[in-house]
């Protein structure tokens, strides 16, 4: 508690004298919730930089596509003048580096680095972002059912939950490829070439595989807020199931479902990334910092800055988004004391 | 809690029945002919047939499972096939129980490439386990203990740096800058623990501590929020009150509740990694079931992915009892009926 509270004996205050508050005293002034959450953030200094780094991601990530049209970023032009060393390694300082290529060039064919990073970047954060879509859809739905109707459903949807997370995911995501792309190529009615079907494939299997941990967080939450009396309220007046799940319960679970879905997205970012690695990511020559990681893995040692700057990338977003969520975490805790 | 365990191993078959037809279904259900994928390039109809026959492709998925199901307590003999067997005695194979299938690219029963990649998966996460447990259960504590203060500040970022960073970017950088340029450690390459265990330890140091990474990092926060939580719990405040010492209160009393929760955590995860770190094992090239699943996902060597995911699943789940069970022992609140 910030302001003091005045110990003497409640008195009916004079009229006029509401503004003038004696002896130094500070009249408490109410706060909404989300006032608090917003000056705690702004004191966060921490939370605010990686904020201001995600936004930016995110608008470099849906801008690029016209940026290539604009001719300002050129993933696919090969440069075969700048990669005239042995091995055909780039030439010069790191990988490169010019004032036309900002990360150097890519080994081989000389694109460059910047243009296929950024648009990398655009891939990947649309497959994390579906993937956690789908995770936070699913999960809220299955958790907000599971914990509001107790008995039988609950017990069905807690040992599917269960069923969903004994599996290993990334073998999953591996084996499943085959077999799902092409179906789910036929359903889009697009070539299973088509690098769309394999961004909704991983998106579907990353968002079904992530959708657990959000549904067993949010059934917590339900269990809860069930026994609350505003819910008993709605209910003794007779308010029918739909109601009570989107009117009396969802608000109350806003701040977990955007604190945990800023925690799984930077973690999807990286299980693209991790998927490209081994090597079932994106077609060429789309990037997406998986293939590009997978692509630079062989250059690790004749041009480390093609390996390190991909790396370095998908460590820097997946630590802003992280610092976000811990940062959001702190702000919305009701727990946490009101200043 | 005898019961509960009866009652909980009961639930633990059910589920492994359900996860295997699950697998089951999703692979040889899926549009490609498992006979097909069998031989290679220079595949006649009449093999594919043969081979179609001698695995027991031919007949109904359902009695394909249940010769599956089967097999894990009856052996099994391939070809499958009575006339096949009394035809060529001499190519006849048997496959002992538990028996999780026969591979034809491999040359092997499923049974045997799993007996022969456990040891790798195992040795690396149990390697990783102690080194996360060690270093993020303290780090987590000492934290914990400084709370705000800068040793607090340093680790909490340390953890947060080692969380978001890929483990496949730390393991090649570990790989390609420790390893091979700066030649601090040899090249890792798995000894078996029966061979030398002191070759064996050596091999492991560099794939346990990039696996260990993202794990230590998490269990650091992990212990740090338990550990704060339970240091404000009002027994702790008692405790303080009737005049025990300081270092007794926070071993006895703040570690013994803040512990619950990591350890079943830890188990859940060290479960979770016996199945195979797919990533560290790709990484270092070093055989272990994820290593393996990987190469059999290339060749779609249908009996091994699916071998290999109901083991991986049969870890988790089996892992997830012991914790439960665990839990009662550790946690004298805790009463399991």
């Amino acid at each position: 508690m910030s302001a003091p509270a005045a110990p003497e004996k409640v008195q009916p205050p004079p009229p006029d004298a509401a503004v003038s508050a004696t002896d130094g005293a500070v009249a408490i002034k109410g706060r909404t919730p989300w006032e608090i959450v917003r000056s705690r953030l702004a004191r966060d200094k921490i939370t605010m930089t990686a904020f201001v780094f995600s936004v930016l991601i995110v608008v470099v990530a849906a801008t690029s596509p016209f940026m290539v049209k604009l001719g300002w970023l050129r993933p696919d032009d090969f440069n075969p003048a700048l990669v005239q060393g042995l091995g055909s390694l780039p030439e010069g300082f790191a990988g490169g580096i010019s004032r036309d290529h900002w990360l150097g060039v890519e080994p081989g064919t000389g694109r460059d680095l910047f243009s296929r990073i950024v648009t990398g970047i655009t891939t990947s954060l649309t497959v994390a972002i579906l993937a956690t879509l789908i995770s936070v859809v699913l999960g809220v739905t299955l958790g907000l059912v599971a914990g509001f109707s107790k008995g039988r459903l609950d017990w069905l949807i807690s040992r599917f939950l269960d069923l969903v997370l004994s599996f290993p995911s990334t073998l999953m995501l591996l084996s499943l490829g085959p077999v799902l792309v092409s179906r789910i190529a036929s359903i889009m009615g697009i070539s299973s070439a088509d690098n769309k079907a394999k961004v909704a494939f991983m998106a579907l299997v990353l968002g079904f595989f992530g959708h657990p941990f959000f549904a067993r967080i949010i059934r917590g939450q339900v269990l809860s807020l069930r026994e609350r009396e505003f819910v008993e309220a709605a209910r003794s007046l007779g308010a029918r199931a739909g109601r009570i799940y989107f009117k009396e319960l969802l608000p109350h679970l806003w701040a977990p479902i955007l604190v945990y879905t800023t925690l799984i997205l930077p973690a999807n970012i990286s299980a693209e990334a991790a998927l490209g690695f081994l090597g079932v990511g994106i077609n060429p020559p789309t990037a997406s910092l998986g293939a590009i990681l997978n692509d630079s893995v062989a250059y690790a040692i004749p041009d480390p800055a093609y390996f390190i700057f991909p790396g370095l990338t998908v460590f820097l977003i997946v630590l802003a988004f992280n610092l976000l969520g811990d940062g959001l975490r702190d702000a919305l805790d009701p727990k946490a004391d009101r200043s | 809690m005898f019961f509960y365990i009866i009652r909980r191993l009961i639930s633990v078959v059910v589920m492994l029945l359900i996860i295997s037809m699950a697998t089951f279904l999703l692979f040889f259900a899926a549009p490609e002919d498992p006979a097909r994928l069998t031989c290679g390039k220079n595949c006649t109809p009449a093999v594919i047939e043969g081979n179609r026959k001698a695995l027991g492709y031919d007949k109904p998925l359902a009695v394909q499972y249940a010769k599956f199901v089967q097999g894990i307590f009856v052996d099994r003999k391939y070809p499958d096939d009575p006339a096949l067997q009394a035809a060529s005695p001499e190519i006849v194979t048997t496959c002992e129980a538990p028996c999780l299938g026969y591979s034809v690219m491999a040359h092997k029963s499923v049974t045997e490439i799993v007996k022969d990649t456990l040891p790798v998966s195992a040795s690396i996460a149990l390697a990783a386990f102690v080194l996360w447990m060690l270093a993020g259960v303290s780090g987590g504590i000492l934290a914990a203990l400084n709370r705000g203060k800068w040793l607090d500040r340093v680790i909490v970022g340390l953890a947060l740096i080692g969380f978001s960073l890929p483990t496949f970017f730390i393991g090649l950088l570990l790989l390609t800058f420790v390893a091979i340029k700066m030649k601090l450690v040899d090249i890792p390459r798995f000894v078996p623990i029966t061979d030398d265990p002191l070759a064996w330890a050596q091999s492991l140091t560099l794939p346990a501590i990039t696996l260990a990474m993202v794990f230590a990092a998490s269990y650091v926060r992990l212990t740090r929020a338990y550990m704060l939580e339970t240091m404000s719990e009002d027994y702790i405040r008692t405790a303080r009150a009737k005049g025990v010492k300081e270092s007794t209160v926070i071993r006895k009393h703040g570690l013994r509740a803040a512990l619950t929760p990591i350890v079943t955590a830890a188990g859940m995860d060290l479960g979770g990694l016996l199945g195979g770190a797919v990533i560290t094992e790709q990484v270092f090239g070093f055989r272990g079931l994820g290593y393996t699943a990987v190469r059999a996902i290339e060749t779609t060597d249908l009996p091994i992915i699916v071998g290999i995911v109901i083991v991986a699943s049969t870890f988790v789940v089996v892992a997830n009892l012991v914790v439960d069970v665990l839990y009662g022992v550790i946690d004298p609140r805790v009463r399991l009926t």
